[in-house]
């Protein structure tokens, strides 16, 4: 009589791993990471190496103090998303301080508060990112020219760390030499001061920080994390519904509104390839935890987002409202996994739909 | 018309999977040697266990029954070889529950002598009910598994059945003994099915085969065509993971939904799988009952895979000795398949009615489980199109009502979500928790509804009692204190209230005598005369007052 070993059924051990999932992800956001070093320079590296460090101290911390395995947990690599997500959303020459406050409230308010990885209901990169934005807007604005712009050099890498450790613009340089607001702010504020699309193309001023699509550099860099983005849905490691939903409901109302007045609404393509979109379809509103689980209710989740970037941009207090419209959708998964659920094999599409016309709470 | 679709359909999820099956179909199905002894769980089936039929030490038959039952969905057992019955009862048996069941031991000599059978050349002869009967005293349940008592699966009483859908999908990797049957006895299996469609008094018959078996598909095709046999058909379907999961290849073939807490037979369909089928011809032909069946033995922890036909009650040991033995890489026994089988602790258990594989693989290995992420790609598996990750989610925190209102009860439990889940969450473990607790609310629910019952007759009960008891005592308070009310007084008193009493009643008595009676003129008289006459005779007369 032989012994063996016994475990419940199914015995075959997934490929798959949350480490690798997160892996690719990192993997995907290469290019467009690439493409932002090279447009606006060491700023970017550095912002994404201080989030990282303190990414992951604050989360080891945070585990010990929960008394959870280190290890497993921090080779996940999701708070190492987490903290790229957020060093690129944040200006390149953000100070060091707001930098490690942003991602250490993410991870500590944002994650782990609500017990870690999966179930945390908003984006913590998005949580740590509108906490800069709302407490520290002053400096949530150091942003670099693109380096391709005439009349601008890059900052060096010792320069750009005494920027963002010392918070002092080198010798001989003013804030405003080196530092520029985006297209996306160019482009809200002087809308606002009723200049027309036009007249803000052809300015002296303004008119070279557009390119063929929408600003130079985040042309390029959209286009990339486009690219990465397309990566990972062809490789089902995100649910190619949410980007789609949210592109295209932007697309939608940006095209509407351009179509009644090109003068006063930009063009779809400016949209669609100005500030985080890109990022924020493919990366940040498909973080799985967070968005919702159903197919119907990814589409109605994107168009969500897609709908309050555009309602933000436009007419709201910011240039880029991707943060805002990714935690207000966070807020309505749970009524959205709800309403859509898969009519289940077998059930009718009678008694599927009278369970929920009952709701929830009954 | 035939309920065969012309394009097949498709069910929700499922998965491709790696299916092993090359294995162990190398070589023909091999008798399995003779065991010494054979040990045979009384219960081996969905529904009642039956009632022992034969004494410690009495010599038994080859095809003898062991049990009698009576019960509609039951089966009963019989003697696979013929042997002396050494031991009646607990003893381990092959159940994800580990736990011992009431098992008939027979030490066999060798003979394997037949009891007396009667069979039947031409099934015609016999009608659907003589079939059942039949199917049901030779103890024939379903093969692919599920062991459920076949005879009741043939009974049409309730419905209309058009179609027969013989299953021999055999989705499960490493599992070939349907293939291999389908190859080599591909003539029973369709005249199995033509008994069936006799029993069921059904149409058509479909016989659909996974497009991973495309020898047993040929066979059975060209059988069926030389044969012309119009009615049944072979269909080459897909191979998909759970494609042999009855819903789901109801599914493909046709297009329809068995509705969720109804049977195949709601939509006039009946599933049977093809071991059943060769089971069945074999008792309505020969009259043989359900002993043996074939077994896959496989896995890379056995030397030789191969196809065994196995006595019912044969150890899994001495089946792997005749496979070669085990590999170095034996390091867990698992009945059935990777994705639904359980896995046993020893292999020191008898072959049951519904053992289909021994897979041995390497040791399982639990992973550690890491948080969900809510990825969805156990729902995209789904082939019941359910929400595995919030079916995990709420029961893992014990919410059972709402589990429910997630369809939990419509999952199977093939393990695709497991299968996918990058956190590696057990999540069927978490599944068959939530059924069994559920399962074990509803009957402590029902027992304490009968309880509480019971317990509201009783108070009742007591409470009538007392009702009674008090009404009685009032009775008795009340003629108590009248007879002391009235004892009371002075005794002279009582005396003269009696005697006044007395005097009282005498004159009441007087008085009752008739008084109209005087002062009567003769004609009156004369009338009550006649009057009293006609009382006497009985005879009414209708005009005599005034």
């Amino acid at each position: 009589m032989r012994q063996f070993s016994t475990a419940s059924s199914p015995f075959s051990i997934p490929e798959t791993r949350v480490n690798k999932i997160m892996r690719d992800v990192l993997l995907a956001l290469i290019p467009g990471t690439a493409a932002a070093i090279y447009f606006f320079g060491w700023g970017v590296l550095v912002n994404m190496l201080i989030a990282s460090v303190v990414a992951m101290g604050t989360e080891a911390i945070m585990l010990s103090l929960r008394h959870r395995p280190i290890k497993p947990y921090l080779s996940d690599y999701s708070v190492l998303v987490t903290a790229w997500l957020l060093a690129l959303a944040l200006p390149q020459l953000a100070p060091w301080w707001l930098t490690t406050l942003a991602t250490g409230f993410a991870v500590v308010f944002g994650k782990h508060l609500y017990g870690g990885l999966g179930f945390n209901p908003f984006n913590p990169a998005m949580v740590g990112y509108v906490v800069a934005i709302i407490s520290f807007p002053r400096e949530m604005t150091q942003w670099v020219p693109p380096q391709t712009l005439a009349g601008f050099d890059h900052l060096g890498l010792m320069d750009t760390l005494k920027v963002i450790f010392a918070g002092v613009p080198p010798e001989g340089m003013s804030w405003d030499s080196i530092s520029m607001a985006t297209p996306l702010d160019t482009m809200k504020t002087q809308l606002g001061l009723e200049l027309s699309i036009k007249d803000i193309h052809d300015s002296k001023t303004y008119g070279p920080m557009f390119g063929a699509i929408s600003g130079i550099g985040w042309e390029w860099i959209n286009g990339l994390f486009l690219l990465g983005g397309l990566w990972l849905a062809f490789k089902k490691v995100l649910d190619w519904r949410i980007p789609a939903g949210l592109l295209g409901m932007l697309f939608l109302l940006s095209n509407g509104f351009a179509l009644y007045d090109y003068a006063s609404f930009p063009a779809p393509t400016f949209e669609l390839f100005s500030g985080g979109i890109m990022l924020g379809a493919f990366f940040i509103a498909t973080d799985p935890v967070t968005a919702a689980t159903t197919s119907k209710g990814r589409w109605i989740y994107g168009m969500g987002i897609g709908f309050f970037i555009f309602i933000i941009r436009t007419w709201g207090g910011y240039p880029d409202g991707i943060a805002f419209a990714v935690l207000l959708m966070n807020l309505s998964t749970p009524l959205l996994d709800y309403y859509t659920m898969p009519r289940a094999f077998g059930h009718s599409w009678k008694e599927f739909t009278h369970h929920h016309k009952k709701g929830p709470e009954e | 018309m035939s309920r065969l679709l012309d394009h097949l359909s498709h069910f929700h999820g499922g998965l491709e999977l790696d299916y092993h099956k090359d294995m162990s179909t190398q070589s023909p199905i091999e008798k399995a040697e003779l065991p010494p002894e054979l040990i045979l769980p009384v219960h081996q089936h969905i529904g009642d266990a039956g009632e022992i039929l034969v004494n410690v030490g009495e010599r038994v038959l080859k095809g003898q029954p062991l049990t009698r039952t009576d019960a509609y969905v039951s089966a009963p057992v019989h003697a696979p070889s013929s042997g002396t019955v050494r031991e009646i009862g607990e003893r381990p048996v092959p159940h994800p529950s580990r736990l011992s069941a009431l098992c008939i031991t027979i030490d066999t000599d060798g003979k394997d002598e037949w009891a007396e059978l009667s069979g039947c050349e031409d099934y015609t002869e016999f009608n659907p009910i003589e079939i059942r009967n039949r199917v049901r005293k030779a103890g024939i349940v379903g093969m692919g598994g599920a062991a459920f008592p076949t005879a009741v699966k043939l009974n049409i009483s309730a419905h209309r059945i058009d179609t027969l859908i013989l299953n021999g999908a055999e989705c499960e990797p490493y599992i070939s003994c349907d293939d291999m049957l389908m190859r080599e006895q591909f003539a029973e299996v369709v005249q199995g099915a033509e008994i069936m469609m006799h029993a069921l008094e059904a149409r058509e018959c479909l016989i659909a085969v996974e497009d991973n078996k495309p020898i047993a598909i040929r066979n059975l095709t060209d059988y069926v065509k030389q044969n012309r046999l119009n009615h049944i058909q072979v269909v080459k379907i897909p191979s998909r993971y759970p494609t042999g999961g009855e819903k789901q290849l109801i599914k493909v073939l046709t297009g329809e939904e068995v509705p969720s807490s109804g049977l195949p037979a709601d939509i006039g369909l009946v599933v049977q799988n093809i071991a059943t089928a060769v089971a069945v011809y074999n008792a309505i032909v020969y009259g043989r009952p359900l002993i043996s069946r074939i077994v896959t033995v496989t896995g890379s922890g056995v030397e030789q895979p191969r196809n065994l036909e196995v006595l019912i009650g044969t150890p899994m040991g001495p089946l792997i000795e005749q496979c070669g033995g085990y590999t170095d890489e034996a390091g867990s026994l698992i009945m059935g398949g990777p994705m639904m089988g359980f896995a046993m602790q020893t292999d020191y258990l008898p072959v049951i009615k519904g053992c289909n594989c021994l897979l041995v693989q390497p040791p399982v290995q639990q992973p550690t489980a890491m948080p969900c992420i809510r990825c969805g790609a156990c729902a995209s598996a789904c082939p019941a199109s359910l929400l595995p990750q919030q079916l995990y989610w709420h029961a893992s925190s014990r919410n059972f009502d709402v589990v429910q209102d997630y369809n939990l009860f419509d999952c199977i439990e093939c393990g695709c979500c497991a299968a996918v889940c990058p956190s590696h969450i057990p999540l069927v473990q978490y599944y068959r928790f939530a059924k069994t607790e559920i399962w074990h609310q509803e009957r402590e629910r029902q027992k304490s509804d009968h309880a509480r019952q019971r317990h509201e007759f009783r108070l009742q009960r007591l409470d009538n009692e007392k009702r009674e008891r008090d009404e009685r005592l009032r009775k008795k308070k009340e003629a108590l204190a009248k007879k002391q009310s009235s004892s009371a007084d002075d005794p002279k008193k009582a005396a003269i209230a009696a005697a006044m009493k007395r005097v009282q009643e005498k004159k009441a008595a007087a008085d009752n005598q008739p008084s109209n009676t005087e002062n009567l003129n003769p004609a009156q008289q004369q009338q009550i005369n006649d009057a009293d006459q006609r009382r006497q005779q009985g005879k009414p007369e209708s005009s005599s007052e005034s």
